[in-house]
């Protein structure tokens, strides 16, 4: 009984059917997306055999280890031990994060847990204008207004301070404590805004219970949100290294450029970010100092990668484990 | 936990001395950005003129050093190129991510590593493009303002990316769904529902992501590197307001620190007016 099919149909097919051309555009289109996907996987890919390839001339003339771990940064002479350059960057940034993380979280709970609902939204916009102010201008500041407003405090701190390890002698304009201090500003607003996603993932019920126990706001923090966050909080000190080892221009201005590794916290320093942005220009024409920069870009790649991908692992599971707890609504908040 | 007992002065105290004390880790936080704002206004208005805005820099040793011009159109043409690259392509990975990929593990990767590119830090894009197309001599001149945009639209690339994948996910599938029913190709669906709803959101996060690329100084030190004249040839070597305050901040002439200033106050006017007009793009929309 073929009453309803010849109506519908136009040119053989069903007029729910698309057209040939109709149907080949939406494989098309997602092939299309796709490609742009796999497009970013193959670029990370080229980066890495690229930087290798190009970092090689150095590597082989100065062998891997010892490029990391000699403690003599000499272009004029070839020799390219870059120890000067590695033991800078782990000091400016672990001086960001001994400045940087205690007061990013302070504002972070602050801001979620003390501060009155009408300053939490300006708070919140004011830390993260720290964000909007470029790296250049960091630099322009930290060298005409911190190194020679900061120095006769930083030569007391050195005088008194001289029994510390690192601490002591006379202090330098530029110096690794300057390139810190500005680090530390500069991971202030990433750590700070990732601490305050993850102290709000924190359960209504756990804060709730234990100011239903008696607990002050204070012990609330301690006993119920810190605990809670503690790996989110953890992953955003992270990120914050993360970008504390990257940072390039304004440490650059304010930590001196000297290859000579430095005795104390307030001499003269170099980082891996820094050699490339004040050395590249000469080293243009030798393909071995090319290289040797190269590798300090290889090295600042690889360390930024495992970073992250620590800390993103870190703030992503404290996330979950905040959603997946069901918050009472209309909670303290 | 247990009960926690009587509420002793030791303990009320010590709430008293904590909340004192993150209220003062929050005021420290914001001593830097008041501190850099107020010498950006004292000596970078000083250093406003006409003149700063409307002459290249000279590059003379002594006498007039001539303003900015080059270097503020150089950071909004190269700007300019970088978003047309990294903004259609940031998109489009997102709209696979949320489309088509969802929770695939070809997704996942693309996801994992678009977040792990967000913290490779800026100066190894500008590395990478200096050891692809500058040493090369790719497309006639080493430096040129092109490689600097390559460079930029590779550091914007996985802000766009992020963001615009957040707000796609808002997009209530209610209205996919809808429209499918109705006999709607998923490109679309894609193109005709999901975009134009979430429009507000991509545009905030993209320019976000501009904004972001306006103040880079170390991925265009070598690839676009500097030059005192205006140019519309993204083939040349370009100059920009970054790459000018850097080589200013080092010159030991007080003309030229001076211009870093007011060129400082420039360049931070200019991010913070891209930042609000995306803030501005984001109460247009009507999800979340």
């Amino acid at each position: 009984m073929a009453t309803t099919s010849p109506d519908v149909r136009r040119g053989g097919r069903s007029i729910l059917e698309r057209s040939p051309a109709a149907r080949r555009a939406d494989p098309l289109f997602r092939g299309i997306l796709t490609g742009l996907a796999g497009l970013i996987l193959v670029l990370i890919a080229f980066f890495f055999v690229f930087l290798i390839n190009k970092a090689e001339p150095a590597l082989s003339h100065q062998g891997v280890f010892s490029f990391l771990f000699t403690n003599d940064w000499n272009p004029s002479k070839a020799i390219y031990g870059a120890w000067p350059l590695v033991a800078g960057t782990l000091l400016t940034a672990f001086i960001a994060l001994l400045i940087g993380v205690p007061v990013a979280v302070a504002a972070a709970l602050f801001i979620t847990e003390l501060a009155p609902r009408r300053v939490r939204g300006p708070l919140v916009i004011l830390v993260e204008l720290l964000a909007a102010v470029p790296s250049v201008v960091y630099g322009l500041w930290g060298f005409f207004v911190l190194i020679p407003k900061l120095k006769p405090a930083e030569q007391w701190f050195a005088d008194t301070f001289s029994f510390l390890p690192l601490v002591g002698g006379n202090v330098a304009g530029p110096n690794y404590f300057i390139a810190g201090l500005i680090l530390a500003i500069m991971i202030l607003p990433i750590v700070s805004a990732i601490s305050r996603e993850v102290i709000s993932t924190v359960p209504a019920d756990l804060k709730e219970a234990s100011l239903a126990l008696g607990a002050t706001r204070w012990e609330m923090i301690r006993m119920a949100v810190l605990p809670y966050s503690r790996s989110g909080i953890t992953g955003a000190a992270m990120l914050g290294l993360g970008r504390a080892i990257g940072e390039t221009i304004a440490v650059t201005l304010v930590i001196g450029n000297s290859p000579v590794l430095g005795k104390q916290i307030f001499d003269q320093g170099y980082t891996l970010a820094a050699v490339i942005a004040s050395e590249f220009g000469e080293a243009a024409n030798d393909r071995v100092h090319a290289g040797a920069l190269i590798a300090a870009g290889l090295v600042l790649f690889i360390l930024t990668l495992l970073i992250n991908a620590m800390a993103r692992a870190l703030v992503r599971r404290a996330e979950n484990k905040g959603t997946n707890v069901k918050a009472v609504p209309g909670g303290l908040g | 936990m247990t009960a926690l007992g009587q509420l002793t002065p030791r303990r009320r105290i010590t709430d008293r001395v904590m909340r004192i004390v993150l209220a003062i880790g929050t005021a420290i936080a914001l001593i830097p950005l008041i501190a850099v704002i107020y010498y950006l206004l004292s000596k970078g208005l000083g250093a406003w003129s006409i003149d700063l805005f409307t002459k290249d820099p000279t590059g003379n040793f002594l006498g007039d050093q001539g303003g900015i011009k080059s270097a503020l159109l150089g950071t909004i043409e190269m700007v300019a190129l970088a978003s047309a690259i990294a903004i259609p392509f940031g998109w489009g990975v997102a709209l696979y991510l949320v489309e088509y990929g969802r929770k695939g593990r070809f997704a996942s990767t693309v996801r994992y590593f678009v977040d792990v590119m967000t913290g490779v830090p800026s100066i190894v894009f500008g590395l990478f493009v200096y050891a692809t197309l500058v040493l090369s001599g790719w497309g006639g001149s080493s430096f040129s303002g092109w490689k600097g945009s390559v460079a930029l639209a590779l550091l914007m690339l996985p802000v766009v990316t992020r963001s615009a994948e957040v707000v796609l996910l808002l997009v209530p599938d209610a209205l996919r769904e809808a429209a499918l029913a109705l006999g709607t190709p998923r490109w679309r669906v894609t193109l005709r529902v999901v975009l134009p709803t979430a429009l507000p959101g991509l545009v905030t996060g993209s320019l976000l992501a501009v904004a972001r690329a306006a103040g880079e100084t170390a991925p265009l030190l070598f690839t676009a590197a500097a030059v005192n004249g205006t140019t519309f040839n993204l083939g040349e070597r370009m100059n920009s307001l970054p790459v000018q305050i850097y080589n200013d901040v080092q010159s030991p002439s007080d003309a030229l620190v001076q211009r870093a200033w007011g060129s400082a106050l420039a360049l931070v006017t200019l991010i913070l007016l891209t930042t609000l007009v995306a803030r501005l793009a984001s109460r247009r929309s009507r999800l979340s």
